[in-house]
């Protein structure tokens, strides 16, 4: 078993990359992602990680530089947040239509206007459609777990696509929590080395993103959309793998005192660890209430999910970010298409909060799932709405 | 034999549609996007190539006469070898279809 030490989340991350003993890290530091990349930045210097450091002048290079290095066959990490997600995005879509499995670790940020650095997940939803498998932590022990599960994702022959790490900024990067370090001999033993299949290698030379006319681009759009959801099941098998070598289980979606919930929460992120004191509150006083956690947000986990919403007869989705002008969260909108039509759908309600980095307490959650309960019993309308809004 | 682009399907690319083969680019029709095609007066071509210098298109070159001719195959029909060459040779026709 791994020594348990209390050890800043952001840091985790970074040793986490470099017990997958990484090749390259291309990266720009932006709060609340900076501690991520200063330490990687640290560990090169320093000579603790052999590994190439690129020094870029934006995010958009960040990643242009990784495509670079994973076309070559070497491992490659890099980590962002908020509005450098955004200045990447067009070259996110480059990075998993040519396969690259590059690995990023996402400090979940608002964005701007007003500029506000602290913890949401409108960037996250923003790349929803990029083409990148995207993980989602709730907690200190996971973000470790998870980025070195993403490099064995990454990589799998059969998947070879890149793959996010979302982390709340703040909420999870810059606390610290006991967290049980992973042993080196097990790394070893979890993840193989790296070998992309067709590298660039001046010997056998490759054309890499080549253009497609419309004769044939709907066709690598199938493609790629039967190789993200095809690679469900490998994240489940590398899960499991995981679990074998380490210990400690994830899967798509968690169940948390779901048994007989008549009512259920369901979270995205770090509003899980205060959701579940809600749930044991509310379960204290004789209520029949649990929480669902997506941890897996791409490819979308539908038959996990429906699996989860048996028996329950009021899910109640909190997102941490708005889609404008749209039909309510994300994940909102999302879990209500996956579910339509199901036999015994649940009542499906909608609440935003969190946003900018405003705290959301255990009371909160409690008072939702109240509102929700008083909404049952008057048979309002299964809308969304932002909670916590003064006026 | 190699499929055609308007016969592979989606089970056919390699891994992020990576193209193995050299070649893929001179196999590509761009003499499909011509509006006008060069017309030439060899009479007045000194055989200086400065068209061939000039083609975005890499697609002129001497023909068996020693004069520098556009390969129809791959010519966009831009123009730029009339606008270039010295003497006055090319000029430019509408295409049919």
């Amino acid at each position: 078993m791994g020594k348990k030490i209390g050890i800043e989340v952001s840091m985790a991350i970074s040793e986490a990359a470099k017990l997958a003993d990484v090749d390259v890290v291309a990266a720009y530091p932006i709060t609340p992602q900076t501690h991520i990349v200063e330490e990687l930045a640290r560990m090169v210097a320093d000579g603790d990680l052999d590994a190439e450091y690129i020094p870029v002048e934006s995010e958009h290079s960040a990643m242009s530089a990784c495509l670079g290095s994973s076309a070559a066959g070497a491992r490659t990490f890099t980590a962002t947040a908020g509005q450098g997600l955004e200045l990447m995005h067009e070259v996110l879509y480059v990075a998993s239509a040519m396969r690259l499995p590059i690995v990023m670790a996402v400090a979940n940020r608002a964005l701007s206007a007003p500029l506000n650095v602290w913890g949401d997940q409108s960037d996250m939803m923003a790349v929803r459609d990029t083409g990148w498998i995207q993980m989602i932590c709730e907690n200190g022990q996971e973000a470790l777990d998870s980025t070195l599960i993403a490099f064995r994702v990454a990589e799998h022959p059969e998947v070879l696509l890149p793959v996010m790490v979302h982390c709340d900024g703040f909420y999870l990067t810059h606390v610290v929590e006991p967290i049980e370090m992973l042993e080196k001999a097990n790394v070893t033993k979890f993840l193989p080395p790296f070998k992309y299949p067709l590298p660039l290698d001046a010997d056998k030379p490759v054309t890499m993103g080549a253009f497609a006319p419309p004769v044939i681009y709907s066709e690598t759009r199938k493609a790629q959309e039967v190789n993200l959801r095809k690679s469900k099941a490998i994240i489940t098998q590398v899960w499991d793998e995981f679990h074998k070598v380490f210990g400690r289980k994830y899967r798509a979606v968690e169940k948390y005192k779901m048994d007989g919930a008549k009512t259920a929460l369901l979270t995205l992120g770090s509003f899980g660890e205060t959701a579940m004191t809600a749930v044991d509150n509310l379960q204290a006083a004789g209520q029949n209430v649990g929480l669902l956690k997506l941890r897996l947000w791409r490819p979308f986990p539908f038959e996990e999910l429906k699996a989860a919403v048996k028996g329950v007869e009021n899910l109640i989705v909190v997102d941490r970010c708005l889609s404008t002008g749209g039909p309510g969260g994300p994940a909102y909108s999302e879990i209500r298409s996956a579910l339509y039509g199901e036999p015994n759908q649940p009542r499906i309600f909608g609440y935003i909060g969190g946003l900018g980095g405003r705290d959301v307490m255990v009371s909160e959650f409690e008072n939702i799932i109240r509102q929700v309960e008083t909404k049952v019993k008057t048979g309002a309308a299964q809308e969304f709405e932002l909670f916590g809004v003064r006026g | 034999m190699k499929k055609t682009d308007a016969e592979m399907t989606w089970q056919d690319f390699e891994i992020g549609c990576i193209v193995t083969e050299p070649g893929s680019a001179v196999a590509y029709r761009t003499g499909d996007w011509r509006s006008q095609a060069p017309r030439y007066h060899f009479e007045y071509c000194i055989k200086c190539g400065v068209c061939a210098v000039f083609c975005p298109e890499g697609c002129i070159r001497p023909n068996k006469d020693g004069h520098f001719e556009a390969d129809l195959y791959h010519c966009k029909g831009c123009g730029i070898c009339v606008h270039e060459c010295p003497t006055g040779v090319i000029y430019m026709v509408e295409e049919e279809e």
